[in-house]
């Protein structure tokens, strides 16, 4: 079953918009960037990689009322419940197929974007390795926001304000790794937070969707 | 739990909201067995149907369920509106065939989820009770939406159920052809 319920995420990320659209505002920000800095190389390659980092945390809020809410007003989840699926385990399909649609598009979307910045190749790569650490940690942060305010009116915009400031210390490492490179501690700093994030998701996720049912 | 009760709730409690729905409710199906939940707009029968799922806790009693999977189907449909009948039912259950069969919906196999009428739609959310297996079905107002032909198929399907020594537990307004079955009233 947890096979099925990751295909079938995929399967909703790919014909929902939410692979595209995540991908598609992450390239407009870096292809806007550059006309509201000017074409200075220089500057560019100095501050594209935090700029970067910014549209990808961004870009992972767009799918936030997407990942849970549908299942759970569509009776996805009581269905799920009925037939012994434990609620952890659907956070943890959901937490693998959300990244999976989410976390390598925007690596591969990273090379377009970093050409437009004009980002040396051994910061593209920092870059690149960055976003290998912190999309898992990114995409366990949205579907807990997500499971926390389904259910909840006007959810979408309440998500945002929850998730933002958590997301600050990935924000903070991943620019710290793109800018300070040699510097191997903000990986591991990145790669910690993403691993927190990544293990507290399912128990997160599944105890707030018994509360939402309850 | 008496012996090969499929399901038995013991002075169960029902809170929704701060309100009391109904409490002291007793009720044991054994296999082959039907129960009618009537009541007002209102009264607890969804809930009463939620909570012998384990969808909802009780707030006071016990439920007990023999163990396996539950044939469940509410006013939610759970089928992704984007892909077709067949398609969305297999996801559930790996041969929905039996359950479009029942229900008469062979032909609609390859129409997407989301052109379906209201009468369809239940037909489709009954194929996929069916097609499960389960032996204990929790059915919430069954036959709404249902033409004569529909309600005839829901009918038989049921017959079959207790027939193999499946138990129904449904909650409805309109009367479905359940001989026997016991009526709570909420």
């Amino acid at each position: 079953m947890t096979g099925a319920l990751v295909l079938r995420e995929l399967r909703l990320a790919a014909t929902g918009g939410a692979v595209l659209l995540p991908l598609i505002f992450f390239l407009l920000v870096a292809t806007l960037f550059p006309f509201a800095v000017g074409p200075d190389s220089a500057l560019l390659a100095r501050t594209g990689g935090g700029a970067l980092w910014m549209a990808a945390l961004l870009a992972a809020l767009l799918p936030i009322d997407r990942l849970i809410e549908p299942d759970l007003s569509a009776g996805v989840l009581d269905q799920l419940a009925v037939r012994g699926v434990g609620e952890e385990t659907i956070a943890f399909a959901k937490l693998a197929g959300h990244w999976l649609g989410f976390g390598p598009p925007l690596m591969i979307a990273a090379l377009p974007a970093a050409a437009l910045m004009k980002l040396p190749a051994d910061v593209l790569l920092r870059l690149e390795l960055g976003l290998l650490a912190g999309t898992p940690g990114l995409a366990a942060l949205t579907l807990i926001v997500a499971a926390v305010t389904a259910g909840l009116r006007s959810g979408g915009a309440l998500a945002g304000l929850l998730a933002l400031p958590v997301a600050v210390p990935i924000l903070i490492f991943g620019a710290g790794l793109v800018e300070r490179g040699a510097d191997a501690g903000a990986l591991k700093l990145l790669a910690a937070v993403s691993l927190l994030l990544v293990a507290i998701a399912p128990f997160a996720v599944g105890a707030a969707i018994r509360a939402a049912r309850f | 739990m008496s012996c090969g009760a499929l399901l038995e709730l013991k002075s169960v409690a029902c809170v929704r909201g701060g309100r009391l729905l109904f409490e002291g409710l007793d009720l044991t199906l054994a296999p082959g067995g039907a129960a009618l939940v009537k009541g007002p707009n209102g009264a607890g029968k969804s809930s009463l149907l939620r909570l012998a799922a384990g969808l909802l806790r009780a707030a006071a009693g016990e439920v007990v369920r023999a163990p396996g999977p539950i044939g469940f189907a509410d006013e939610n449909l759970a089928l992704d509106p984007r892909l077709t009948l067949g398609r969305a039912l297999a996801f559930w259950e790996r041969d929905a065939q039996a359950g479009l069969d029942a229900m008469g919906l062979v032909r609609l196999r390859e129409v997407p989820v989301r052109m379906l009428s209201t009468g369809q739609r239940k037909r489709a959310a009954l194929a996929r009770v069916v097609a499960g297996g389960s032996r204990l079905w929790l059915i919430d107002e069954p036959a709404n939406g249902l033409d004569a032909e529909g309600r005839d198929r829901l009918a038989a399907a049921m017959a079959r159920h207790r027939g193999t020594g499946g138990a129904i537990l449904a909650a409805s307004h309109q009367p479905l052809g359940l001989d026997g079955a016991v009526t709570v009233t909420l």
